[in-house]
Formats: C-alpha cells, sequence, structure tokens
C-alpha cells in the first residue's frame, strides 16, 4: 500500500463525489416509494437503464442531444410509473411481495432491452463525452458534472417541495398513518399515483445521466443495486437529501480506497457502513 | 416412521434409478440443476419460510461452500468428498457467528434484516477476491477427481445433489414437524409474543441459520465440482438470493415442499426455455409469472391450498354454530355456563408468597413507569392490580413477564430470582400472561395457538399431550368450535378468551391478566368472571388488571393501587378503595 500523491487523491475524491451524485439520484426515487409507499420497487433499476438505453438510441440513431432526452423521457416514465401504482394498487401487496414483483419486472425489462439492444456493452457518442475543464489542477467532466448538478438540484427541490408544498405535507401524513391521513380527507390514492410517477420520472433522468457518463450492458442492471441500497438506507427511507449525502459518503470513500487499496477493495466500505448503520441505529426505516 | 417421512425416501430412492436407465446425459444435467436449487431453497425456507427472516444473504453460505471445496480440493489437494463436511461447517459458523451479532439487535427485522444480509455477501465476496482464498482469477478443479458413485461422472454429480437435496428435505420436514418448526412459526407471526410465551427465539433463530447455511454450503460444495471453475463474479451475485426466494414465495414458504415445488417449476422453466431457440423471450417469460404469482397467489401454490382448508373449517365452524344456536352464541359452553358462580368456593390465600416484587423499576429514557414497588403476591389468591390510566400497571405486568426489562429492583417467583432473564426463561418458569389487545398468531389454527402455549410454557407439554390440554382449554374456555378456524375468523370477546386458553395451557401457577374485560358486554363479563375465577381454582394465583369494579369487587382477594408508577395502597378491596390516597388518585384532591 503505497500512499498517492495529493493531486490524485483530491482527484479520486472528486471521481467519488460525482459517482456518489449518480448513487443518490438514482436512490432517491427508490427510497421515495419505499419510506413513503411502502414498496420496495427493484423495477427502479429496470427503468433507470431503459431510460439510458432510450437516450443512447435518440442520441445514436435520432442524433438527438441527449440532454433534450431530459425534456421527453420523464413525462412518459411519469405515465409508466403512474400506470404500475395504478395495477399495484388493484392488490394489498406487502413491501416484500412488492420487491418480489418488481423484481419480475426488472427481468422483463431486462430481457427487453436485451433483446433490442442486444447483450454487448453500447457507449452513448455525444458531444460531452470528452468535454472536460481544469480547476486547480483537477480535471472536471462535463458529463458528471451535469450528473451532479442535476443530482443536487433535483433532490433539493423535492425537499423543498415536501416540505413546503400542500402535497408533500399530505405525503407525508400519508406515510405516517395511511388510514387517519384518508380520514383528513387525503386523497391516498391519487398521491401515490402521482409519488409512482414522480419516481419513475426521477429513474428517467438518472438514467440519461447514467448514459452519459457509463458504459451500458443489460447484465449491469443488478450491479447498481447493492450500492444504491446502501445509499438509501444510510441515507434514510423516504428521505430527499439523505440519498444524496450518503451516495456522495460512500462514493468518496469507495474512491479513496480504491485510491489508498485497490479497487478490488472498493465495495467493502459502502457494505461495512451499511451494515454498521443497520445494527447501531436500526428501526429508523 | 412417519407417510412423508418414508414418501421423500422412496422418492429418492425412485429418482436415483435415473442413471441406469440410459436416458440421454442432458436428462442427468438437467435433474442435477433441479436438485441443486431444491437444496437451495428448501434449506433458506428453514430460517426464512419458517420464521419470517427473510434472508437476502443465501448467497453468502453458498459462496463459502463453494469456495471451501475450491480451496480444499482445488488448491490443497483434498480429495473431494473430504471436503464436504467443510463446505457444511464452515458457513453453518459463519451463519452462526453472523446470527450472534444481528438477532440481538430487535429492530433488524423484514426488510432490514435482508438487506444487512445482502450487504454481508458483497463483503465476504470483497474479502475472498482480495486474499488467496481466490485472490481475483478463480479457481479451477479441474484436476479433482470427481467420486464415482454412477456410470459417468456427471451420473455421479447428479446422485450426490440428490442425496443432498433428500437429506434437506428430509430435514426441512422434520424441522417444521419438531417443536423447533412450531417455535419458528410462532416467531414469524409476532415474535414478542411467542418469547413470552416460552419460545427461546434467540436460540432458536440461530439454530435454524445455521441449519440453513451449513445445507446451503453442501449445495455449494458440490456445485463446485460441478461448473470446475469458481469465480467470486458467479457465485456471490444477486441471483442466487433471488431465486432461492422466488422459488420459495412461487412454492409457498410457509410449508416444508413449498421452495421444492418453487424449485421445481422454474428450474424447468429456465431450463426449457434458455435451452429453446429464445432464450430472452423465456427469461422475460419467467418474470412475467412471477409478477402473476405474487399478485394473484401471494402465499404460494402450498399457501393456497393451505388457505382452501383453513377456509373450509371456518365454514363447518360457522355452521356447528348455526346448529348450536344461541346457547353458545356469547362463549361459553352449555356446561360452563350453567356453573353457578356462588358455588365456587372462595380459596383461601394461604399466605405463602409466591411472588415477591422489591424496588422493582422501569424507566423509559426520562419516564418512570415504574417505580421502586414492593409487592408481595400470595399463593392462590386473586390480587387486582388498579391505577388511573399510565399508572404503571401494564409495565408491571411487561417486567414481571420478562417483556421488558427491568431498570431496577428485583423480583422473585417461588423464590427463584428472575430479574435479567429473558422472557422465555419466566414463562417456563410458570408465569403465564394475556394481552390487553389480543395478539394471536395469525397464521395458526386456533388450536394451534394453544398447543404452542402448552408445548412451550411451564408445562413443556410433548406435542400429543399438549393437543390434548390444548383441546381441553378450548373446551373450558368455549371455543372449542372454533379449534381449527384462524383467529381472523374470532370476534374481539373469542380472541380475548383465546388469550385466556392460552394462559391456562401452560399450566401456569401464576396468571397475569391483563384487563381481558375491557371492550366485553355485561353479560360477557359475566361470563368471564365465572372463567377466572375457576382458572383459579384449578390452582393458578392471578394478578388481575382491570377498570371494571364490579368485577374488581366480584373477584380480588386484595388490591394493590398503582399511581404515576408508585405502588400507593394494598389490601382488601373495600379498604383500599376508601384510601384517602387511592381516591385522591382517580379523582383528583379536594378543594380545601
Amino acid at each position: 500500500m503505497t500512499l498517492p500523491s495529493l493531486n490524485l487523491l483530491l482527484q479520486s475524491i472528486l471521481s467519488g463525489v460525482f459517482i456518489g451524485a449518480l448513487y443518490g439520484l438514482i436512490g432517491l426515487g427508490l427510497g421515495l416509494t419505499w419510506g413513503l409507499l411502502r414498496q420496495i420497487n427493484l423495477a427502479h433499476f429496470g427503468l433507470v437503464f431503459l431510460a439510458a438505453y432510450l437516450s443512447y438510441q435518440m442520441a445514436t440513431v435520432g442524433q438527438i442531444d441527449p440532454l433534450l432526452a431530459l425534456l421527453v423521457l420523464p413525462p412518459l416514465f411519469f405515465l409508466f410509473g403512474a400506470l404500475m401504482q395504478w395495477v399495484l394498487s388493484k392488490f394489498s401487496i406487502t413491501p416484500f411481495n412488492s420487491l418480489l414483483a418488481t423484481f419480475g419486472l426488472t427481468v422483463v425489462l431486462e430481457s427487453i432491452i436485451q433483446g433490442i439492444w442486444t447483450a454487448d456493452f453500447r457507449r452513448l457518442e455525444s458531444g460531452y463525452n470528452d468535454l472536460k475543464f481544469k480547476v486547480f489542477g483537477l480535471f472536471v467532466p462535463v458529463p458528471e458534472l451535469i450528473t451532479f448538478c442535476l443530482a443536487v438540484g433535483i433532490a433539493v427541490a423535492i425537499w423543498a417541495a415536501m416540505r413546503y408544498t400542500d402535497l408533500g405535507k399530505a405525503l407525508r401524513a400519508m406515510a405516517e398513518d395511511g388510514p387517519i391521513a384518508a380520514a383528513f380527507g387525503i386523497n391516498q390514492k391519487g398521491l401515490s399515483l402521482i409519488l409512482a410517477g414522480v419516481c419513475a420520472a426521477l429513474a428517467a433522468i438518472a438514467g440519461v445521466c447514467l448514459a452519459l457518463t457509463f458504459t451500458l450492458a443489460p447484465s449491469q442492471i443488478f450491479a447498481w443495486v447493492g450500492v444504491v441500497f446502501a445509499a438509501v438506507m444510510l441515507g434514510g427511507l423516504g428521505s430527499p437529501l439523505g440519498p444524496l449525502v450518503a451516495g456522495i459518503i460512500i462514493g468518496v470513500s469507495e474512491a479513496i480506497t480504491m485510491a489508498v487499496a485497490s479497487p478490488s477493495w472498493a465495495p467493502i466500505v459502502s457494505f461495512s457502513l451499511l451494515i454498521i448503520m443497520l445494527l447501531l441505529r436500526p428501526g429508523k426505516g | 416412521m412417519n407417510k412423508t417421512f418414508s414418501g421423500i425416501l422412496a422418492a429418492g430412492a425412485l429418482l436415483a434409478v435415473v442413471p441406469w436407465l440410459g436416458l440421454p446425459a442432458f436428462y442427468e444435467s438437467f435433474l442435477y440443476l433441479i436438485a441443486h436449487w431444491v437444496i437451495l431453497a428448501m434449506s433458506w425456507n428453514i430460517l426464512s419460510g419458517y420464521s419470517g427472516y427473510f434472508s437476502f444473504g443465501h448467497g453468502v453460505f453458498y459462496g463459502v461452500g463453494m469456495y471451501a471445496t475450491a480451496g480444499l480440493a482445488g488448491k490443497l489437494d483434498w480429495p473431494f468428498l473430504a471436503t464436504l463436511p467443510m463446505a457444511v461447517l464452515i458457513p453453518a459458523v459463519l451463519g452462526v457467528l453472523l446470527g450472534a451479532v444481528v438477532f440481538r439487535v430487535k429492530a433488524v427485522r423484514g426488510e432490514l434484516f435482508a438487506l444487512l444480509t445482502l450487504a454481508v455477501t458483497f463483503v465476504v465476496a470483497t474479502i475472498i477476491i482480495n486474499t488467496r482464498i481466490d485472490g481475483g482469477p478463480g479457481v479451477y478443479l479441474m484436476s479433482v477427481a470427481v467420486p464415482k458413485f454412477g456410470p459417468s461422472a456427471s451420473s455421479s454429480l447428479y446422485l450426490m445433489a440428490l442425496t443432498g437435496a433428500v437429506l434437506t428435505a428430509l430435514i426441512a420436514y422434520k424441522v417444521q414437524q419438531s417443536k423447533l418448526g412450531v417455535g419458528l412459526s410462532a416467531i414469524h407471526d409476532d415474535e414478542d409474543v411467542a418469547e413470552v410465551m416460552g419460545v427461546p427465539t434467540y436460540g432458536y433463530k440461530l439454530l435454524a441459520l445455521a441449519l440453513s447455511s451449513g445445507l446451503a454450503g453442501l449445495a455449494g460444495g458440490i456445485h463446485a465440482l460441478f461448473v470446475q471453475y469458481v469465480t467470486v463474479g458467479e457465485t456471490f451475485n444477486i441471483t442466487v438470493p433471488l431465486t432461492v426466494v422466488l422459488m420459495s414465495c412461487l412454492g409457498g414458504s410457509r410449508h416444508w415442499a413449498g421452495p421444492a415445488v418453487g424449485a421445481v417449476l422454474i428450474t424447468s422453466m429456465l431450463y426449457f426455455f434458455t435451452a429453446g431457440n429464445n432464450p430472452v423471450l423465456g427469461k422475460a417469460l419467467v418474470g412475467v409469472v412471477l409478477i402473476v404469482v405474487i399478485l394473484f397467489m401471494p402465499n404460494g401454490v402450498m399457501g393456497y391450498f393451505m388457505k382452501r382448508r383453513a377456509q373450509a373449517a371456518a365454514r363447518r365452524s360457522r355452521e356447528i354454530e348455526q346448529s348450536l344456536g344461541s346457547v353458545v352464541h356469547a362463549g361459553l359452553t352449555p356446561e360452563a355456563a350453567k356453573a353457578p358462580a356462588a358455588q365456587v368456593p372462595a380459596a383461601e390465600p394461604s399466605g405463602q408468597t409466591l411472588l415477591e416484587a422489591r424496588g422493582l423499576s422501569k424507566a423509559f429514557k426520562g419516564v418512570q413507569a415504574l417505580s421502586e414497588v414492593d409487592l408481595q403476591v400470595y399463593k392462590g389468591e386473586i390480587l387486582g392490580l388498579l391505577g388511573p390510566n399510565g399508572s404503571g400497571k401494564s409495565t408491571f405486568i411487561n417486567v414481571v413477564s420478562g417483556h421488558y426489562a427491568a431498570t431496577g429492583g428485583t423480583y422473585a417467583f417461588e423464590g427463584r430470582e428472575l430479574v435479567g432473564k429473558a422472557a422465555h426463561e419466566v414463562a417456563q418458569s410458570g408465569i403465564a400472561r394475556t394481552y390487553q389487545i389480543p395478539r394471536p398468531f395469525m397464521n395458526m389454527t386456533v388450536l394451534e395457538n394453544v398447543i404452542l402455549s402448552a408445548m412451550f410454557g411451564g408445562a413443556a407439554m410433548s406435542r400429543p399431550r399438549a393437543t390434548e390440554e390444548a383441546k381441553r382449554c378450548l373446551e373450558f374456555t368455549g371455543l372449542a368450535h372454533k379449534a381449527d378456524s384462524l383467529p381472523d375468523d374470532l370476534n374481539l370477546h373469542q380472541r380475548k378468551f383465546l388469550e385466556l386458553a392460552r394462559a391456562l395451557a401452560a399450566r401456569p401457577r401464576l396468571v397475569l391478566l391483563d384487563e381481558v374485560l375491557s371492550g366485553m358486554t355485561p353479560s360477557e363479563i359475566d361470563e368471564a368472571i365465572v372463567l377466572i375465577r375457576r382458572i383459579r381454582d384449578q390452582g393458578a394465583t392471578i394478578v388481575f388488571v382491570e377498570h371494571v369494579m364490579r368485577a374488581v369487587m366480584a373477584l380480588c382477594d386484595r388490591v394493590a393501587v398503582l399511581n404515576h408508577g408508585k405502588l400507593i395502597a394494598v389490601g382488601p378491596a373495600k379498604q383500599v378503595m376508601s384510601d384517602p390516597q387511592v381516591v385522591s388518585a382517580y379523582l383528583g384532591k379536594p378543594h380545601a
């Protein structure tokens, strides 16, 4: 084990912040449905990848700027998420069974992706790929910076919406005690449709960011599950800012581990953190 | 040996003939995979299906078993069969160590337990890939000799997996039929109540986890030889845990055979689709099947049949109720209802101390719920525990039954110190309790609810005797016709009587009754009063928390009054009720 130079260390911390922002962005929608609707929506990962592939398709075939995909995909995904929730709400489903059912959906999405785009790796080639600039001797890649800004902006916006709007207050009341909230005139069903739609739209945004920064393969869907779950649990279920903060903590600690030890040790950091958090601060979910 | 047991063995023997039938080799590898997944799914179910602790960490035990064999046979040249005991033992020890930590943290249940075990999988995987156990490139077992059991190497592998599957099925069945299985299914429904009824929940969970992880390790050990090349990426991923969860849920995780049904269905489906022309479509279909099953059959195939049976039982009990008409409408059997209350002799309290609390205290963070209570309960008496809401009555019961640990003071039962003992030890020493809001085990029939208490409580009866005793208690409380119904089918007052039946079946020497009468109609209260007297006449001592003063006056030899956690008066009912301190506790202080 050799200590890397300060510059290298700072550069890895920066890249840890960037990847952590993506963890947080993916985890945001997952944590909201988990905390507020009591559903563990594994299909979130499938949707993220579907959106990533769709923006890849738009960029490669249609020559459409990937950032324009941000305008097209979220509304479409909103409808899909609301539809999914509408179907799920017909059944009284336990959190655990929601995990299983949405796992089934993820497998279906994975098959669809594999059927259309094959199992090979795909890379979105756009003008943003190699854009980067230098600040204080550190390279800042533009696609990652876009991801970071989106992740922070959206998390803060949702935090504000939850805190200050009537809709947000109704959502929090519903999460705390659904039947009581309903007795006070809150339309549970409508709210959950909106929330599920918003979370699916968040998956679409995260998917575009994923396509901007990562190489895609259908088999990669499940590779993200563990670490994003860790970010969601650490950040707190249903919390809008928590997953982002936790994601960045995980990303940075992984990056430091990679720089100091070796890349293959990186997963141990996030998962040990998760285990310790679960054992020491349980029951907050 | 019973029918199921010999059935499993016969099925195993029948399947063992396959290698000599001269079928194409693909049948062997297909059947191998089925046996492989049967072991994994059934072993997962022993902890997760029975006790409800859904683990996503089954892959870690499977993987550690795989690497135990891979390391010992592939790197250290042990003969393959010698590695299998280690492939079982190492994961089992790992399971016990993990459980010893995790099961101590009460809040890690449900999804949190699933996540934690998943996280452990990735931590162990990272350690293995970065140490000499693997080191990165994977471990080859090409040079390891396959032991000869059948005509070919692939048939030998199949026979080993089949043996493993038969062994797993026997263990899974045996566990579910045993006391361990009964306890685990009580943990599934309501762990706190299970503990209070005498189930050693911590030990049982550890034991189940050890069995579960050891068997998963066995499947891993055999599979290492089957695949001949073991890598971390292929072993410790999310596929194994998700697949076994899927199989068990499809088949029904409450039934020992459910996971095997699911394993056969899903393995066949995957095998035929992936072997066919369109593997991607096949995979998508598996996903669709999963969605449909979870939405329409949330308890799986076996669960569906079990539910049908329970519904039939409920129908029968309703028919009995209708044919008996109004005589039993309120719960008691005709004989019990006729028993004249006045005839019951007021058993004289013996003066012998049964339970003695000395300075017993319980604080919740800042709130002193129970403050230095000194109280003696005499053998054979009915002691009423009174006090305004929040005065500490229920806390007293929760502390004495071991549900809460006391924060100060001691208490002794029959001269034995009980402070610091786990709730199940308290129950086994002869103390039973009821809950104010009934907490039956929702997935057990009424009869099974009571049997559990007789098996695990102070009486510690064998299952047949417990069944007899449970039937007697149901007769006694007028619930005999509901024996095969699920608690969902009972109304509030029947549930309260079920609480009483459960407490009685443990043959306790001390019964703690927590507001059994609340929510009952006056005529139901009359019946309950008769019943409580009869419980005492069977030799039990009763501590009786109640707000219904009519019942308190009718039943209690002495009353004790708590206020703000402090004992303010104790003595004969009439005398205590005129105590000025008691009056002011209830009505407030008079203005001077």
